[in-house]
Protein backbone atom coordinates (compact mmCIF):
# COMPACT_ATOMS: atom_id res chain seq x y z
CA UNK A 1 0.00 0.00 0.00
CA UNK A 2 2.65 2.49 1.08
CA UNK A 3 4.71 1.60 -1.95
CA UNK A 4 1.81 2.15 -4.29
CA UNK A 5 0.93 5.49 -2.73
CA UNK A 6 4.39 6.89 -3.18
CA UNK A 7 4.12 6.26 -6.89
CA UNK A 8 1.34 8.74 -7.25
CA UNK A 9 2.63 12.13 -7.19
CA UNK A 10 3.57 15.45 -8.60
CA UNK A 11 1.41 15.49 -11.67
CA UNK A 12 -0.31 18.35 -13.39
CA UNK A 13 -3.72 16.89 -12.55
CA UNK A 14 -3.31 17.51 -8.85
CA UNK A 15 -6.45 19.58 -8.50
CA UNK A 16 -8.59 16.95 -10.22
CA UNK A 17 -7.05 14.44 -7.84
CA UNK A 18 -7.97 16.49 -4.85
CA UNK A 19 -11.58 17.00 -5.96
CA UNK A 20 -11.93 13.29 -6.72
CA UNK A 21 -10.39 12.53 -3.32
CA UNK A 22 -12.99 14.67 -1.59
CA UNK A 23 -15.81 12.99 -3.52
CA UNK A 24 -14.72 9.41 -2.80
CA UNK A 25 -13.98 10.10 0.85
CA UNK A 26 -17.39 11.72 1.31
CA UNK A 27 -18.95 8.63 -0.31
CA UNK A 28 -16.98 6.28 1.90
CA UNK A 29 -17.71 8.14 5.11
CA UNK A 30 -21.39 8.63 4.30
CA UNK A 31 -21.83 4.88 3.87
CA UNK A 32 -20.59 4.28 7.39
CA UNK A 33 -22.59 7.25 8.65
CA UNK A 34 -25.84 6.08 7.04
CA UNK A 35 -25.51 2.50 8.24
CA UNK A 36 -24.43 3.78 11.64
CA UNK A 37 -27.55 5.97 11.70
CA UNK A 38 -29.75 2.88 11.34
CA UNK A 39 -28.06 1.15 14.28
CA UNK A 40 -27.81 4.24 16.48
CA UNK A 41 -31.46 5.22 15.88
CA UNK A 42 -32.51 1.72 16.94
CA UNK A 43 -30.31 1.83 20.04
CA UNK A 44 -31.60 5.26 21.03
CA UNK A 45 -35.23 4.23 20.62
CA UNK A 46 -34.84 0.94 22.44
CA UNK A 47 -32.16 1.09 25.11
CA UNK A 48 -34.34 3.08 27.51
CA UNK A 49 -36.95 0.31 27.58
CA UNK A 50 -34.54 -2.41 28.65
CA UNK A 51 -34.31 -3.41 32.30
CA UNK A 52 -33.94 -6.69 34.15
CA UNK A 53 -37.67 -7.60 34.19
CA UNK A 54 -37.79 -6.97 30.41
CA UNK A 55 -35.07 -9.58 29.88
CA UNK A 56 -36.55 -12.18 32.21
CA UNK A 57 -40.37 -12.05 32.18
CA UNK A 58 -42.81 -13.38 29.61
CA UNK A 59 -44.52 -11.04 27.16
CA UNK A 60 -48.11 -9.99 27.84
CA UNK A 61 -50.75 -8.38 25.58
CA UNK A 62 -49.09 -9.66 22.36
CA UNK A 63 -45.77 -8.16 23.43
CA UNK A 64 -46.92 -4.66 24.40
CA UNK A 65 -46.31 -5.51 28.06
CA UNK A 66 -44.04 -7.85 29.96
CA UNK A 67 -40.66 -8.86 28.62
CA UNK A 68 -38.91 -11.16 26.20
CA UNK A 69 -37.50 -13.87 28.52
CA UNK A 70 -38.98 -16.93 26.74
CA UNK A 71 -37.99 -15.51 23.35
CA UNK A 72 -34.34 -15.30 24.41
CA UNK A 73 -34.53 -18.99 25.37
CA UNK A 74 -36.09 -19.90 21.99
CA UNK A 75 -33.53 -17.83 20.12
CA UNK A 76 -30.60 -19.53 21.87
CA UNK A 77 -32.10 -23.00 21.28
CA UNK A 78 -32.65 -22.38 17.56
CA UNK A 79 -29.12 -20.97 17.34
CA UNK A 80 -27.65 -23.99 19.16
CA UNK A 81 -29.35 -26.48 16.83
CA UNK A 82 -28.29 -24.57 13.72
CA UNK A 83 -24.66 -24.43 14.89
CA UNK A 84 -24.60 -28.09 16.01
CA UNK A 85 -25.94 -29.15 12.63
CA UNK A 86 -23.79 -26.91 10.44
CA UNK A 87 -20.41 -26.69 12.23
CA UNK A 88 -19.15 -30.30 11.89
CA UNK A 89 -20.28 -30.56 8.27
CA UNK A 90 -18.80 -27.18 7.37
CA UNK A 91 -15.48 -28.03 9.03
CA UNK A 92 -15.17 -31.43 7.36
CA UNK A 93 -16.18 -30.01 3.99
CA UNK A 94 -13.63 -27.23 4.40
CA UNK A 95 -10.90 -29.78 5.17
CA UNK A 96 -11.70 -31.63 1.96
CA UNK A 97 -12.00 -28.51 -0.19
CA UNK A 98 -8.77 -26.97 1.13
CA UNK A 99 -6.71 -29.89 -0.19
CA UNK A 100 -4.75 -28.35 -2.99
CA UNK A 101 -3.81 -31.52 -4.76
CA UNK A 102 -7.38 -32.58 -5.50
CA UNK A 103 -9.10 -29.49 -6.87
CA UNK A 104 -10.16 -30.70 -10.30
CA UNK A 105 -11.82 -33.98 -9.44
CA UNK A 106 -15.52 -34.07 -10.41
CA UNK A 107 -16.52 -34.39 -6.74
CA UNK A 108 -14.79 -31.13 -5.84
CA UNK A 109 -16.40 -29.30 -8.76
CA UNK A 110 -19.88 -30.56 -7.80
CA UNK A 111 -19.28 -29.63 -4.17
CA UNK A 112 -18.15 -26.14 -5.10
CA UNK A 113 -21.09 -25.45 -7.41
CA UNK A 114 -23.42 -26.75 -4.69
CA UNK A 115 -21.94 -24.29 -2.21
CA UNK A 116 -22.32 -21.39 -4.64
CA UNK A 117 -25.95 -22.14 -5.41
CA UNK A 118 -26.80 -22.82 -1.77
CA UNK A 119 -25.30 -19.47 -0.78
CA UNK A 120 -27.50 -17.82 -3.41
CA UNK A 121 -30.83 -19.25 -2.27
CA UNK A 122 -32.91 -16.43 -0.72
CA UNK A 123 -33.74 -16.99 2.94
CA UNK A 124 -37.50 -16.96 2.32
CA UNK A 125 -37.01 -19.92 -0.02
CA UNK A 126 -35.21 -21.72 2.82
CA UNK A 127 -38.33 -20.97 4.85
CA UNK A 128 -40.58 -22.62 2.23
CA UNK A 129 -38.19 -25.56 1.96
CA UNK A 130 -37.93 -26.01 5.74
CA UNK A 131 -41.70 -25.87 6.02
CA UNK A 132 -42.17 -28.50 3.29
CA UNK A 133 -39.38 -30.86 4.43
CA UNK A 134 -38.97 -30.55 8.19
CA UNK A 135 -42.40 -29.34 9.31
CA UNK A 136 -44.55 -31.41 6.96
CA UNK A 137 -42.71 -34.32 5.31
CA UNK A 138 -40.75 -35.20 8.45
CA UNK A 139 -43.66 -34.32 10.74
CA UNK A 140 -41.83 -31.95 13.06
CA UNK A 141 -44.53 -29.29 12.79
CA UNK A 142 -43.68 -25.70 13.66
CA UNK A 143 -40.80 -26.39 16.04
CA UNK A 144 -37.47 -25.18 17.35
CA UNK A 145 -35.88 -28.24 15.76
CA UNK A 146 -37.32 -27.50 12.30
CA UNK A 147 -36.25 -23.84 12.53
CA UNK A 148 -32.75 -24.72 13.71
CA UNK A 149 -32.21 -27.30 10.97
CA UNK A 150 -33.47 -24.87 8.32
CA UNK A 151 -30.98 -22.27 9.55
CA UNK A 152 -28.28 -24.94 9.61
CA UNK A 153 -28.80 -25.51 5.86
CA UNK A 154 -28.77 -21.78 5.28
CA UNK A 155 -25.49 -20.98 7.05
CA UNK A 156 -23.63 -24.08 5.83
CA UNK A 157 -22.15 -22.56 2.64
CA UNK A 158 -20.94 -19.37 4.36
CA UNK A 159 -19.28 -21.30 7.18
CA UNK A 160 -17.71 -23.78 4.77
CA UNK A 161 -16.20 -21.14 2.51
CA UNK A 162 -14.83 -19.10 5.44
CA UNK A 163 -13.37 -22.19 7.14
CA UNK A 164 -11.84 -23.34 3.86
CA UNK A 165 -10.10 -20.00 3.47
CA UNK A 166 -8.81 -20.28 7.04
CA UNK A 167 -7.22 -23.67 6.32
CA UNK A 168 -5.91 -22.59 2.94
CA UNK A 169 -4.08 -19.62 4.46
CA UNK A 170 -1.67 -21.96 6.27
CA UNK A 171 1.66 -22.35 4.48
CA UNK A 172 1.80 -25.34 2.14
CA UNK A 173 5.30 -26.20 3.41
CA UNK A 174 3.83 -27.42 6.70
CA UNK A 175 1.93 -30.18 4.96
CA UNK A 176 5.03 -31.25 3.04
CA UNK A 177 7.07 -31.13 6.24
CA UNK A 178 4.52 -33.25 8.06
CA UNK A 179 4.47 -35.76 5.21
CA UNK A 180 8.28 -35.91 5.25
CA UNK A 181 8.22 -36.64 8.99
CA UNK A 182 5.68 -39.42 8.45
CA UNK A 183 2.90 -37.67 10.36
CA UNK A 184 -0.53 -39.03 9.44
CA UNK A 185 -3.33 -36.95 7.96
CA UNK A 186 -5.36 -37.09 11.18
CA UNK A 187 -2.57 -36.09 13.56
CA UNK A 188 -1.48 -33.33 11.21
CA UNK A 189 -5.04 -32.05 11.19
CA UNK A 190 -5.54 -32.31 14.94
CA UNK A 191 -2.13 -31.20 16.21
CA UNK A 192 -1.07 -28.63 13.64
CA UNK A 193 -3.69 -27.55 11.13
CA UNK A 194 -6.72 -26.94 13.35
CA UNK A 195 -4.93 -25.20 16.26
CA UNK A 196 -3.03 -22.93 13.91
CA UNK A 197 -6.19 -22.04 12.01
CA UNK A 198 -8.33 -21.72 15.16
CA UNK A 199 -8.56 -17.91 15.20
CA UNK A 200 -9.58 -17.80 11.54
CA UNK A 201 -11.98 -20.71 12.05
CA UNK A 202 -13.50 -18.59 14.80
CA UNK A 203 -14.59 -16.09 12.18
CA UNK A 204 -16.45 -18.89 10.36
CA UNK A 205 -18.31 -19.68 13.57
CA UNK A 206 -18.97 -16.00 14.20
CA UNK A 207 -20.36 -15.63 10.68
CA UNK A 208 -22.73 -18.55 11.23
CA UNK A 209 -23.87 -17.18 14.58
CA UNK A 210 -24.41 -13.70 13.18
CA UNK A 211 -26.46 -14.93 10.23
CA UNK A 212 -28.52 -17.25 12.42
CA UNK A 213 -29.39 -14.57 14.94
CA UNK A 214 -30.22 -12.04 12.23
CA UNK A 215 -32.45 -14.37 10.23
CA UNK A 216 -36.20 -13.90 10.23
CA UNK A 217 -37.73 -14.95 6.92
CA UNK A 218 -36.53 -18.57 7.12
CA UNK A 219 -38.03 -18.93 10.60
CA UNK A 220 -41.53 -17.50 10.05
CA UNK A 221 -42.89 -20.85 8.84
CA UNK A 222 -40.49 -23.23 10.53
CA UNK A 223 -40.06 -22.29 14.18
CA UNK A 224 -43.24 -20.23 14.33
CA UNK A 225 -44.69 -17.57 16.57
CA UNK A 226 -45.46 -19.12 19.96
CA UNK A 227 -44.26 -16.91 22.84
CA UNK A 228 -44.13 -19.48 25.68
CA UNK A 229 -40.91 -20.98 27.01
CA UNK A 230 -40.42 -24.11 24.87
CA UNK A 231 -40.54 -27.33 26.92
CA UNK A 232 -39.08 -29.52 24.18
CA UNK A 233 -37.35 -29.10 20.84
CA UNK A 234 -40.62 -30.02 19.14
CA UNK A 235 -42.34 -26.95 20.59
CA UNK A 236 -42.78 -23.87 18.48
CA UNK A 237 -40.74 -20.93 19.74
CA UNK A 238 -40.58 -17.33 18.61
CA UNK A 239 -37.09 -15.89 18.09
CA UNK A 240 -36.12 -12.29 18.85
CA UNK A 241 -35.96 -11.30 15.18
CA UNK A 242 -39.45 -12.68 14.51
CA UNK A 243 -40.65 -10.77 17.57
CA UNK A 244 -39.21 -7.50 16.23
CA UNK A 245 -41.04 -8.05 12.95
CA UNK A 246 -44.32 -8.98 14.60
CA UNK A 247 -44.26 -6.08 17.06
CA UNK A 248 -43.39 -3.55 14.37
CA UNK A 249 -45.93 -4.74 11.81
CA UNK A 250 -48.82 -6.46 13.54
CA UNK A 251 -49.07 -4.95 17.01
CA UNK A 252 -50.32 -1.34 17.15
CA UNK A 253 -48.24 0.54 19.68
CA UNK A 254 -45.48 -2.07 19.58
CA UNK A 255 -42.82 0.15 18.01
CA UNK A 256 -40.85 0.98 21.15
CA UNK A 257 -40.89 -2.65 22.28
CA UNK A 258 -39.72 -3.66 18.79
CA UNK A 259 -36.75 -1.29 19.10
CA UNK A 260 -35.96 -2.60 22.58
CA UNK A 261 -36.04 -6.20 21.31
CA UNK A 262 -33.85 -5.21 18.36
CA UNK A 263 -31.33 -3.75 20.85
CA UNK A 264 -31.25 -7.01 22.81
CA UNK A 265 -30.76 -8.87 19.51
CA UNK A 266 -27.83 -6.65 18.51
CA UNK A 267 -26.37 -6.95 22.01
CA UNK A 268 -26.64 -10.75 21.89
CA UNK A 269 -24.90 -10.83 18.49
CA UNK A 270 -22.02 -8.69 19.73
CA UNK A 271 -21.71 -10.67 22.97
CA UNK A 272 -21.69 -14.18 21.46
CA UNK A 273 -19.50 -13.16 18.53
CA UNK A 274 -16.97 -11.53 20.82
CA UNK A 275 -16.83 -14.54 23.15
CA UNK A 276 -16.36 -17.03 20.32
CA UNK A 277 -13.69 -15.03 18.55
CA UNK A 278 -11.79 -14.32 21.76
CA UNK A 279 -11.82 -17.90 23.01
CA UNK A 280 -10.75 -19.40 19.70
CA UNK A 281 -8.01 -16.82 19.40
CA UNK A 282 -6.75 -17.98 22.81
CA UNK A 283 -6.79 -21.63 21.75
CA UNK A 284 -4.80 -20.71 18.69
CA UNK A 285 -2.27 -18.72 20.70
CA UNK A 286 -1.95 -21.38 23.43
CA UNK A 287 -1.66 -24.52 21.38
CA UNK A 288 0.48 -23.44 18.52
CA UNK A 289 2.61 -20.58 19.76
CA UNK A 290 5.92 -21.90 18.36
CA UNK A 291 4.34 -22.67 15.01
CA UNK A 292 2.99 -19.18 14.70
CA UNK A 293 6.34 -17.64 15.42
CA UNK A 294 7.82 -19.77 12.65
CA UNK A 295 5.13 -18.59 10.32
CA UNK A 296 5.92 -14.94 10.89
CA UNK A 297 9.62 -15.58 10.31
CA UNK A 298 8.65 -17.31 7.09
CA UNK A 299 6.75 -14.31 5.96
CA UNK A 300 9.58 -11.96 6.89
CA UNK A 301 12.09 -13.91 4.83
CA UNK A 302 9.73 -13.95 1.86
CA UNK A 303 9.37 -10.18 1.96
CA UNK A 304 13.14 -9.96 2.19
CA UNK A 305 13.46 -12.08 -0.93
CA UNK A 306 11.26 -9.83 -2.96
CA UNK A 307 13.26 -6.68 -2.31
CA UNK B 1 6.77 -55.86 11.17
CA UNK B 2 3.87 -56.71 13.46
CA UNK B 3 4.05 -53.74 15.81
CA UNK B 4 5.12 -51.32 13.15
CA UNK B 5 2.58 -52.73 10.70
CA UNK B 6 -0.28 -52.36 13.15
CA UNK B 7 0.51 -48.72 13.76
CA UNK B 8 0.64 -47.99 10.10
CA UNK B 9 -2.63 -49.72 9.39
CA UNK B 10 -4.44 -47.98 12.25
CA UNK B 11 -3.19 -44.68 10.94
CA UNK B 12 -4.22 -45.59 7.42
CA UNK B 13 -7.66 -46.46 8.69
CA UNK B 14 -8.04 -43.18 10.53
CA UNK B 15 -6.84 -41.25 7.50
CA UNK B 16 -9.27 -43.11 5.27
CA UNK B 17 -12.12 -42.40 7.68
CA UNK B 18 -11.45 -38.67 7.78
CA UNK B 19 -11.08 -38.61 4.02
CA UNK B 20 -14.39 -40.37 3.50
CA UNK B 21 -16.23 -38.19 6.04
CA UNK B 22 -14.84 -34.98 4.60
CA UNK B 23 -15.73 -35.92 1.02
CA UNK B 24 -19.23 -36.75 2.16
CA UNK B 25 -19.48 -33.43 4.02
CA UNK B 26 -18.25 -31.52 0.99
CA UNK B 27 -21.07 -32.97 -1.07
CA UNK B 28 -23.73 -32.10 1.53
CA UNK B 29 -24.29 -28.61 0.16
CA UNK B 30 -24.96 -29.99 -3.31
CA UNK B 31 -27.32 -32.56 -1.80
CA UNK B 32 -29.22 -29.84 0.05
CA UNK B 33 -29.57 -27.86 -3.18
CA UNK B 34 -31.11 -30.91 -4.85
CA UNK B 35 -33.42 -31.44 -1.87
CA UNK B 36 -34.55 -27.82 -2.00
CA UNK B 37 -35.23 -28.03 -5.73
CA UNK B 38 -37.07 -31.33 -5.29
CA UNK B 39 -39.29 -30.22 -2.41
CA UNK B 40 -40.14 -26.84 -3.87
CA UNK B 41 -40.94 -28.40 -7.25
CA UNK B 42 -43.12 -31.08 -5.64
CA UNK B 43 -45.07 -28.41 -3.75
CA UNK B 44 -45.27 -26.16 -6.80
CA UNK B 45 -46.37 -28.91 -9.18
CA UNK B 46 -50.16 -28.80 -8.51
CA UNK B 47 -50.27 -25.09 -9.35
CA UNK B 48 -48.13 -25.53 -12.45
CA UNK B 49 -50.71 -28.07 -13.67
CA UNK B 50 -54.01 -26.61 -12.54
CA UNK B 51 -54.15 -22.85 -12.98
CA UNK B 52 -51.06 -23.31 -15.15
CA UNK B 53 -48.17 -20.91 -15.81
CA UNK B 54 -50.12 -18.86 -18.37
CA UNK B 55 -52.59 -17.66 -15.73
CA UNK B 56 -49.76 -16.20 -13.62
CA UNK B 57 -49.15 -13.77 -16.48
CA UNK B 58 -52.62 -13.27 -17.95
CA UNK B 59 -54.51 -12.64 -14.70
CA UNK B 60 -54.19 -8.94 -14.07
CA UNK B 61 -54.57 -9.07 -10.29
CA UNK B 62 -53.67 -11.18 -7.28
CA UNK B 63 -56.75 -12.33 -5.36
CA UNK B 64 -55.89 -15.97 -4.75
CA UNK B 65 -59.02 -16.59 -2.68
CA UNK B 66 -61.25 -15.60 -5.60
CA UNK B 67 -59.21 -17.30 -8.29
CA UNK B 68 -57.09 -14.40 -9.58
CA UNK B 69 -53.47 -15.52 -9.71
CA UNK B 70 -51.57 -12.70 -11.47
CA UNK B 71 -47.94 -12.64 -10.32
CA UNK B 72 -46.89 -9.82 -12.66
CA UNK B 73 -47.56 -6.89 -10.28
CA UNK B 74 -45.33 -8.48 -7.65
CA UNK B 75 -42.69 -9.49 -10.16
CA UNK B 76 -42.63 -5.87 -11.34
CA UNK B 77 -42.25 -4.66 -7.78
CA UNK B 78 -39.38 -7.07 -7.14
CA UNK B 79 -37.57 -5.97 -10.30
CA UNK B 80 -38.16 -2.24 -9.67
CA UNK B 81 -37.00 -2.29 -6.04
CA UNK B 82 -33.91 -4.29 -6.95
CA UNK B 83 -32.90 -2.10 -9.90
CA UNK B 84 -33.57 1.06 -7.90
CA UNK B 85 -31.55 -0.17 -4.94
CA UNK B 86 -28.58 -1.22 -7.05
CA UNK B 87 -28.60 2.04 -9.04
CA UNK B 88 -28.56 3.99 -5.78
CA UNK B 89 -25.96 1.84 -4.06
CA UNK B 90 -23.45 1.11 -6.83
CA UNK B 91 -21.85 4.58 -7.29
CA UNK B 92 -21.16 5.26 -3.59
CA UNK B 93 -20.18 1.61 -3.06
CA UNK B 94 -17.55 1.72 -5.81
CA UNK B 95 -16.41 5.19 -4.72
CA UNK B 96 -15.92 3.88 -1.21
CA UNK B 97 -13.78 1.02 -2.53
CA UNK B 98 -11.67 3.52 -4.51
CA UNK B 99 -11.18 5.58 -1.37
CA UNK B 100 -10.14 2.56 0.66
CA UNK B 101 -7.65 1.42 -1.99
CA UNK B 102 -6.12 4.67 -3.24
CA UNK B 103 -6.85 7.58 -0.94
CA UNK B 104 -7.32 6.42 2.63
CA UNK B 105 -4.42 6.22 5.09
CA UNK B 106 -3.88 2.50 5.83
CA UNK B 107 -5.19 2.70 9.40
CA UNK B 108 -8.39 4.45 8.34
CA UNK B 109 -8.83 2.00 5.47
CA UNK B 110 -8.60 -0.90 7.93
CA UNK B 111 -11.12 0.74 10.22
CA UNK B 112 -13.48 1.45 7.32
CA UNK B 113 -13.39 -2.15 6.09
CA UNK B 114 -14.05 -3.47 9.60
CA UNK B 115 -16.92 -1.03 10.14
CA UNK B 116 -18.62 -1.98 6.88
CA UNK B 117 -18.13 -5.70 7.49
CA UNK B 118 -19.69 -5.36 10.94
CA UNK B 119 -22.56 -3.18 9.77
CA UNK B 120 -23.21 -5.67 6.96
CA UNK B 121 -24.34 -8.11 9.64
CA UNK B 122 -27.13 -5.85 10.88
CA UNK B 123 -30.35 -7.91 10.95
CA UNK B 124 -32.81 -6.99 8.21
CA UNK B 125 -35.61 -6.50 10.74
CA UNK B 126 -33.51 -3.67 12.22
CA UNK B 127 -33.40 -2.01 8.80
CA UNK B 128 -37.14 -2.62 8.49
CA UNK B 129 -37.88 -1.13 11.89
CA UNK B 130 -35.71 1.91 11.10
CA UNK B 131 -37.46 2.32 7.74
CA UNK B 132 -40.83 2.14 9.41
CA UNK B 133 -40.11 4.52 12.29
CA UNK B 134 -37.55 6.95 10.86
CA UNK B 135 -37.68 6.91 7.06
CA UNK B 136 -41.39 6.35 6.32
CA UNK B 137 -42.52 9.54 8.14
CA UNK B 138 -39.94 11.54 6.13
CA UNK B 139 -41.20 10.05 2.85
CA UNK B 140 -44.83 10.56 3.91
CA UNK B 141 -44.19 14.31 3.85
CA UNK B 142 -44.13 14.03 0.03
CA UNK B 143 -47.47 12.24 -0.04
CA UNK B 144 -48.83 8.78 0.56
CA UNK B 145 -48.52 6.76 3.73
CA UNK B 146 -44.74 6.61 3.68
CA UNK B 147 -44.77 2.88 3.03
CA UNK B 148 -43.97 2.91 -0.65
CA UNK B 149 -41.81 1.82 -3.55
CA UNK B 150 -39.42 4.68 -2.82
CA UNK B 151 -39.04 3.74 0.86
CA UNK B 152 -38.38 0.14 -0.11
CA UNK B 153 -35.78 1.21 -2.67
CA UNK B 154 -33.93 3.39 -0.15
CA UNK B 155 -33.91 0.76 2.61
CA UNK B 156 -32.85 -1.93 0.16
CA UNK B 157 -30.10 0.34 -1.19
CA UNK B 158 -28.74 0.80 2.33
CA UNK B 159 -28.73 -2.94 2.88
CA UNK B 160 -27.00 -3.48 -0.48
CA UNK B 161 -24.28 -0.88 0.13
CA UNK B 162 -21.96 -3.05 2.26
CA UNK B 163 -22.14 -5.91 -0.26
CA UNK B 164 -21.22 -3.64 -3.17
CA UNK B 165 -18.52 -1.81 -1.20
CA UNK B 166 -16.82 -5.01 -0.03
CA UNK B 167 -17.12 -6.75 -3.42
CA UNK B 168 -15.76 -3.68 -5.24
CA UNK B 169 -12.89 -3.49 -2.76
CA UNK B 170 -11.99 -7.10 -3.57
CA UNK B 171 -12.38 -6.41 -7.31
CA UNK B 172 -9.98 -3.46 -7.17
CA UNK B 173 -7.55 -5.52 -5.14
CA UNK B 174 -7.45 -8.21 -7.80
CA UNK B 175 -5.98 -6.12 -10.62
CA UNK B 176 -2.31 -6.31 -11.48
CA UNK B 177 -0.06 -3.93 -9.57
CA UNK B 178 2.02 -3.46 -12.71
CA UNK B 179 -0.88 -1.61 -14.34
CA UNK B 180 -1.01 0.89 -11.50
CA UNK B 181 2.76 1.41 -11.60
CA UNK B 182 2.63 1.83 -15.36
CA UNK B 183 -0.04 4.49 -15.00
CA UNK B 184 2.03 6.31 -12.41
CA UNK B 185 5.11 6.10 -14.65
CA UNK B 186 3.12 7.74 -17.43
CA UNK B 187 2.46 10.66 -15.10
CA UNK B 188 -1.17 10.01 -14.33
CA UNK B 189 -2.48 11.33 -11.02
CA UNK B 190 -4.51 9.28 -8.60
CA UNK B 191 -7.76 10.11 -10.30
CA UNK B 192 -6.24 9.44 -13.70
CA UNK B 193 -5.05 6.03 -12.55
CA UNK B 194 -8.36 5.27 -10.86
CA UNK B 195 -10.55 6.30 -13.79
CA UNK B 196 -8.43 5.28 -16.77
CA UNK B 197 -6.50 2.28 -15.49
CA UNK B 198 -8.06 0.70 -12.42
CA UNK B 199 -11.77 0.96 -13.19
CA UNK B 200 -11.51 -0.33 -16.78
CA UNK B 201 -9.22 -3.17 -15.68
CA UNK B 202 -11.56 -4.20 -12.87
CA UNK B 203 -14.74 -3.67 -14.89
CA UNK B 204 -15.88 -7.25 -15.18
CA UNK B 205 -15.25 -8.14 -11.56
CA UNK B 206 -16.96 -4.92 -10.44
CA UNK B 207 -19.98 -5.92 -12.54
CA UNK B 208 -19.90 -9.39 -11.00
CA UNK B 209 -20.00 -7.82 -7.54
CA UNK B 210 -22.99 -5.70 -8.52
CA UNK B 211 -24.74 -8.77 -9.91
CA UNK B 212 -24.17 -10.56 -6.60
CA UNK B 213 -25.62 -7.60 -4.74
CA UNK B 214 -28.66 -7.54 -7.05
CA UNK B 215 -29.22 -11.25 -6.49
CA UNK B 216 -29.16 -10.70 -2.76
CA UNK B 217 -31.47 -7.68 -3.02
CA UNK B 218 -34.07 -9.61 -5.02
CA UNK B 219 -34.22 -12.23 -2.28
CA UNK B 220 -34.43 -9.79 0.62
CA UNK B 221 -37.73 -10.22 2.41
CA UNK B 222 -38.20 -8.75 5.86
CA UNK B 223 -37.05 -5.16 5.42
CA UNK B 224 -38.98 -4.76 2.17
CA UNK B 225 -42.03 -6.39 3.71
CA UNK B 226 -41.93 -3.88 6.56
CA UNK B 227 -41.61 -0.69 4.47
CA UNK B 228 -43.16 -1.31 1.03
CA UNK B 229 -46.84 -1.11 1.97
CA UNK B 230 -47.67 -4.54 0.50
CA UNK B 231 -50.52 -3.68 -1.89
CA UNK B 232 -50.29 -6.15 -4.80
CA UNK B 233 -50.86 -3.61 -7.59
CA UNK B 234 -48.68 -2.21 -10.35
CA UNK B 235 -47.13 0.94 -8.81
CA UNK B 236 -48.41 4.17 -10.38
CA UNK B 237 -45.73 6.33 -8.82
CA UNK B 238 -42.67 6.14 -6.59
CA UNK B 239 -44.89 6.91 -3.62
CA UNK B 240 -47.35 4.09 -4.28
CA UNK B 241 -47.27 0.99 -2.05
CA UNK B 242 -45.98 -2.21 -3.66
CA UNK B 243 -45.67 -5.87 -2.75
CA UNK B 244 -42.67 -7.90 -3.84
CA UNK B 245 -42.65 -11.64 -4.55
CA UNK B 246 -40.71 -12.34 -1.36
CA UNK B 247 -43.04 -10.21 0.77
CA UNK B 248 -46.01 -12.02 -0.76
CA UNK B 249 -44.62 -15.38 0.32
CA UNK B 250 -43.91 -14.17 3.84
CA UNK B 251 -47.37 -12.62 4.19
CA UNK B 252 -49.46 -15.48 2.86
CA UNK B 253 -47.65 -18.73 3.67
CA UNK B 254 -49.13 -18.63 7.16
CA UNK B 255 -52.72 -19.16 6.01
CA UNK B 256 -52.41 -20.39 2.43
CA UNK B 257 -53.67 -23.84 1.54
CA UNK B 258 -54.19 -26.00 -1.57
CA UNK B 259 -53.53 -24.21 -4.87
CA UNK B 260 -52.83 -20.90 -3.14
CA UNK B 261 -49.98 -22.47 -1.14
CA UNK B 262 -48.78 -24.21 -4.26
CA UNK B 263 -48.53 -20.91 -6.16
CA UNK B 264 -46.42 -19.44 -3.38
CA UNK B 265 -44.03 -22.33 -3.96
CA UNK B 266 -44.06 -21.53 -7.69
CA UNK B 267 -42.90 -18.02 -6.90
CA UNK B 268 -40.26 -19.50 -4.60
CA UNK B 269 -39.01 -21.73 -7.41
CA UNK B 270 -38.99 -18.77 -9.79
CA UNK B 271 -37.00 -16.74 -7.29
CA UNK B 272 -34.50 -19.50 -6.64
CA UNK B 273 -33.76 -20.08 -10.31
CA UNK B 274 -33.67 -16.34 -11.07
CA UNK B 275 -31.14 -15.78 -8.27
CA UNK B 276 -28.99 -18.90 -8.56
CA UNK B 277 -28.10 -18.46 -12.25
CA UNK B 278 -26.63 -14.93 -12.04
CA UNK B 279 -24.98 -15.89 -8.75
CA UNK B 280 -23.27 -18.87 -10.33
CA UNK B 281 -22.15 -16.75 -13.31
CA UNK B 282 -20.95 -13.90 -11.11
CA UNK B 283 -18.99 -16.15 -8.78
CA UNK B 284 -17.27 -17.85 -11.69
CA UNK B 285 -16.47 -14.46 -13.24
CA UNK B 286 -14.95 -13.12 -10.04
CA UNK B 287 -11.21 -13.34 -9.50
CA UNK B 288 -10.10 -16.53 -7.85
CA UNK B 289 -8.51 -14.84 -4.84
CA UNK B 290 -11.68 -13.72 -3.09
CA UNK B 291 -13.94 -16.71 -3.29
CA UNK B 292 -11.35 -19.45 -2.97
Amino acid sequence: MAERRSNFGRSNSRRVDRVAGVIVSVAALSIVALLGWVVVATLRAGLGEIDLPFLTTAPTRAGRGGGIGPLIVSTLLVLAIAMLAATPIALLAAIRLAERSRQDRPGAVVARSGLIVLAAVPSIVFGLFGNALFCQALGMGYSILAGGLTLGCMILPFMTVTAERALRDLPDDWRLGAAALGIGRLSYLWRIELPAAAPALGSALALGIGRSLAETAALLFTSGYVMRVPTSLFDSGRTLSVHVYDLAMNVPGGASRASATACVLIGLMVLIDGTVVASLARIGAGRSAPIRRDASRDRASRIGDRS
Amino acid sequence: MTWFGKRISFRRLADRAIEFASTLAALTAAAIVLLILAFITIEAWPALRDPGPARFVTDRTWFPLSGQFGLLPMLTASVLTTIGAVLLAAPPGIASALWVRYWAPPSLAWFHRRAIAILAGTPSVVFGQWGLVVLAPLIAAWGGSGQSLLTAVIVLALMTLPTIALASDAALGSIDDELVRGGAALGLGRWGIASRVVLPAARSSLLAGILLAAARAVGETMAVLMVAGNVPNFPESLLAPVRTLTANMALEMGYASASHRSILFVSGLLLMVAVAIPYLLATIARPRSDHG
